[in-house]
């Protein structure tokens, strides 16, 4: 084991990069560590030390379950690529890849250079924006017709049978708007995808992953606190969930582009967010030469 | 942070962050071991979402609980509900019928009396 050689420190490797490709200066990442680039070959690798005690084997799995932990690791590894992203080319590491030593992370460097170096010459000079369309809460919309005020027994509340009757017909008439929403969140996909150079559509969001998040008072990206989580449950089912390639300078024409889907979509809330490293790019297709 | 357009965005929230770090992005295997198997990352989330919904109960959340289309527990609760609804209903009934019949008896009773009464005073 390096471990003990090492002063009790591994080594947390966040993006790979072009050798000599510059990122911001002064990123700072998990621990507030200094980040640094370690090269081999055409390639680099953004890392920090981290310390063993909280990453090696087994504590790092327990750790994975403490969600202060992981919401803590999970910004810093967030913040590290997407600042680097932001300046240069990279090909963002999947949370918590660490090594022993610096060492360990050339000789991954050499081992993965050709898919590496392909991968980075595909996405070099790219973005990834995230779409998210929800259902618009439809509250607004009586079961109209149904139900005449005049027909329930005057000057007394609904018996537990009406008030359930009454939730059904309300439930199948969100069913209805609710495929119409479909329809247009799959029109806002197809529009989107011709705008930009690729796309991946991913399933869509747990809106209890989002809830839990909210629920447990983790402030958003801004460092706001989150509206609450009943924010998310009027903000109704996740209709899509959609990562777009885009090149850095077309940036403001494909968010032009969301705006204008979102304003002729009102029975959609669409979200948009980024600019992302390439997270979801990472699987392009090997092109054989 | 220096994103020329991160205002436009509505803000990375947390559940975004995990969304991409922990689904996506190059695996590949560090020195140190971790199998972050889809199934594993399920587990990750399942936790957080069972953790936070006893978290939602304590802030006073818990709407779901009551909607028999989400929960098992509330359509048995519902059916529990109207099966006491209706006995109760019965209860009631046999009450007020065995107190309308002691009323009738008592009535009939007084009425009895006071005829007696009228016999014995001619």
């Amino acid at each position: 084991m390096t471990t003990l050689e090492n002063n009790g420190r591994l080594t947390y490797a966040y993006a790979v990069l072009r050798r000599g490709a510059r990122p911001p200066a002064g990123l700072v990442g998990i621990g507030e560590a200094p980040v640094h680039t370690v090269a081999e070959g055409r390639l680099a690798a953004l890392v920090s030390a981290v310390p063993a005690a909280e990453f090696d084997q087994p504590q790092v799995r327990e750790r994975l379950e403490d969600l202060a932990w992981l919401e803590a690791t999970a910004r810093a590894h967030r913040r590290v690529v997407d600042e680097a992203a932001a300046e240069v080319g990279v090909l963002p590491l999947r949370l918590v890849t660490v090594y022993h030593d610096e060492d360990s992370v050339r000789a991954a460097l050499v081992a993965h250079a050709e898919r590496f170096g392909r991968l980075l010459a595909r996405l070099d000079g790219r973005l990834e924006w995230g779409v998210k369309a929800y259902a618009q809460a439809t509250e607004g919309r009586p079961a109209a017709g149904h139900e005449p005020a005049a027909r329930r027994p005057a000057a007394e509340a609904e018996t537990g049978r009406e008030f359930l009757r009454r939730r059904l017909r309300d439930r199948k008439v969100k069913d209805s708007a609710r495929q119409e929403a479909d329809g247009l969140a799959r029109t806002v996909h197809d529009t989107l995808t011709q705008a930009a150079e690729d796309s991946r559509l991913h399933r869509p969001q747990d809106p209890k992953l989002a809830e839990a998040v909210a629920a447990s008072g983790a402030a958003d990206g801004d460092g706001h606190a989150p509206a609450g989580s009943r924010a998310a449950v009027v903000r109704g089912p996740n209709l899509l969930n959609g990562a777009y390639l885009v090149r850095r300078e077309e940036a403001g024409a494909f968010a032009e582009r969301v705006g204008e889907l979102a304003a002729r979509s009102p029975a959609l809330r669409i979200e948009l967010t980024g600019p992302w490293a390439p997270y979801s790019f990472t699987d392009l297709p090997d092109e054989a030469p | 942070m220096s994103y020329p357009a991160s205002g436009a965005g509505s803000g990375a929230s947390l559940a975004d962050i995990l969304e991409r770090v922990l689904d996506r992005g190059v695996v590949i295997v560090g020195d140190i071991r971790i199998n972050l198997l889809d199934i594993e990352l399920l587990t990750i989330k399942l936790r957080l979402i069972v953790a936070s919904v006893e978290r939602a109960e304590q802030m006073g959340i818990d709407w779901w609980r009551d909607d028999p289309s989400l929960s098992a527990g509330a359509r048995r609760r519902e059916v529990d509900r109207e099966n006491r609804e209706k006995n109760r209903e019965q209860h009631e009934l046999a009450r007020e019928n065995a107190e309308l019949r002691e009323r009738i008896a008592a009535l009939e009773g007084g009425r009895d009396a006071l005829e007696d009464r009228k016999e014995e005073s001619p």
